[in-house]
């Protein structure tokens, strides 16, 4: 690992004008970033240390109905929050589901949407073309292995996706990054359009700018019928193949709302808008329900290696479905 | 003692307690807790497996909670107390899940062992021991390539009963 000087923030004005300066990474958790630095992902030439600035951890209800997490809050400690567990169901069992019991006490709920693709020619050691590494590079994944790449949104310069399973949750239930800045004012930014497309940008990862932070994240009313289905090679401890994210409005038995977003399906969590549409007014268990779903995946393009993915996009979603009508 | 104010460093002090006993080191910010516990306090109970967050063979307990010693860089646990499998057995004891560890033969060629102790420390004080598949799950972070995972559920069932029975006592 290349060295780099070190800092660390005693307050959050101190981290944000530290992250301001150039050439400076932020370390939170660390379970991303100290691979990057040895795999050469990332080399900056110094780290501003911000796991210990005061008043940006911890779950907290806010006055509406909804929630805040603070963004340095422990994968651990935002699942088995109380609030999280009763009102978020989607959410919690999303963070419970990623990672590891250990990587889940360092990692921290605002980090852990910044984690990079899993591509492996993204994280390869050896020069690859990769357009998120080397832009202009080019796509390896494309004709390449490509098996666990995108179904939607991918272009012919990133096939890449997204493979946070929070953020899945989050953009189901319509969550809102908050971001401060030291020479702008915060933003306040939808956890479904957080993530960079590559036809927006294949280079990019999020909307987030150099030096700007995410201090908390904010959720509206609870979602008490909501669930996250992981399907993955392992049953536990493994990346997603695809995941799906439910939280549903019901009126007895029939939907006044669905929300669905899947996960490791795009290079960002993928709602499924029309979908959604369709799905209003119908009831459940009924054969207009599939049909709604179906509709979700018209736009959902294969890869070589992936056009599984479609398929088990699709029923992972029912079974969602099913799963957060159960809920409450 | 990294910077207190906003300034960048290239030497960082680091104030520990390491299995109770203090410690103050000089340390490149590079270095990782797994580093200083086993190249400059030679503590090499945590292994270097993956040296990446992958195999858990690292896992150490930081200020009480399980962590990849690999994924933490030394100057960030400044002022922390760090438990390492070393600092189990207390007056020539082992510590229960030791004990059980050796009881139910979950290991071969031991190499993860040290790690899957300390998350199973950690598993049993967290409470997710209530079923043979909630310790499966909060074990998943502890790879073992002789995949002597049945015998590592069994012991760490068997040393939570162990440690119950101990408090209660």
């Amino acid at each position: 690992m290349q060295d780099f000087s070190y800092a660390r923030a005693t307050s959050r004005a101190e981290a944000l004008a530290l992250a301001a300066e150039g050439d400076t990474a932020i370390l939170a958790g660390g379970t991303e970033l100290l691979n990057w630095l040895r795999i050469g992902i990332a080399a900056p030439g110094r780290v501003v240390d911000i796991s210990r600035t005061p008043g940006m951890d911890g779950v907290e209800a806010l006055p509406g109905g909804g929630a805040r997490i603070g963004a340095l809050t422990r994968l651990n400690d935002a699942a088995q929050h109380p609030l999280i567990q009763h009102s978020y169901p989607v959410l919690s069992q999303a963070i419970l589901k990623s990672a590891s019991a250990q990587l889940r006490n360092l990692a921290t709920i605002g980090g852990n949407p910044l984690q990079r693709v899993r591509c492996p020619y993204f994280r390869a050691e050896e020069p690859t073309p990769c357009n998120k590494r080397a832009p202009g590079s080019g796509c390896a994944a494309l004709h390449g292995f490509n098996e666990k790449h995108a179904i939607f949104g991918w272009t012919e310069d990133c096939v890449a996706v997204q493979p946070s399973d929070p953020a899945a949750a989050l953009a189901a239930l319509d969550a809102v990054y908050v971001t401060e800045r030291r020479d702008a004012d915060g933003r306040r930014i939808p956890a479904r359009s957080f993530h960079v497309l590559p036809s927006e940008d294949p280079t990019a990862h999020t909307v987030l700018e150099p030096g700007e932070l995410i201090v908390s994240i904010e959720i509206a009313e609870p979602a008490t019928r909501s669930a996250y289905l992981k399907l993955r090679e392992r049953e536990s401890y493994e990346y997603a193949t695809v995941s799906a994210a439910v939280v549903l409005d019901l009126d007895g038995e029939v939907i006044r709302r669905a929300r669905i977003a899947l996960g490791s399906v795009a290079m960002r969590p993928w709602r499924l808008d029309e979908a959604e549409r369709r799905l209003q007014g119908q009831r459940l268990g009924g054969p207009e329900v599939e049909a709604a779903v179906d509709a979700g995946f018209a736009e959902a393009r294969p890869l070589s290696s992936n056009a599984y993915k479609i398929r088990l996009a699709r029923n992972a979603v029912l079974r969602t479905l099913n799963l957060a009508t159960r809920a409450s | 003692m990294c910077p207190e104010e906003t300034r960048f460093s290239a030497r960082c002090l680091v104030r520990l307690t390491v299995n109770g006993q203090s410690h103050e080191l000089e340390v490149e910010p590079r270095v990782t807790l797994l580093d200083l516990l086993r190249e400059r306090l030679q503590l090499t109970g945590a292994k270097k497996g993956c040296n990446r967050g992958e195999c858990g063979a690292c896992t150490v307990l930081l200020d009480g909670r399980r962590v990849n010693a690999c994924l933490v860089l030394a100057a960030s646990a400044e002022g922390c107390a760090v438990t390492t499998v070393e600092g189990l057995a207390q007056d020539g004891r082992l510590h229960p899940v030791q004990q059980a560890f050796i009881e139910h033969d979950a290991f071969q060629c031991g190499f993860c062992t040290s790690g899957q102790i300390m998350s199973a420390l950690a598993c049993i004080t967290e409470g997710h021991t209530g079923s043979n598949a909630e310790i499966r799950e909060w074990m998943s972070g502890n790879l073992c390539r002789c995949a002597a995972y049945p015998q590592i559920a069994e012991a760490v069932a068997a040393a939570a009963r162990d440690m119950s029975a101990s408090e209660a006592a």
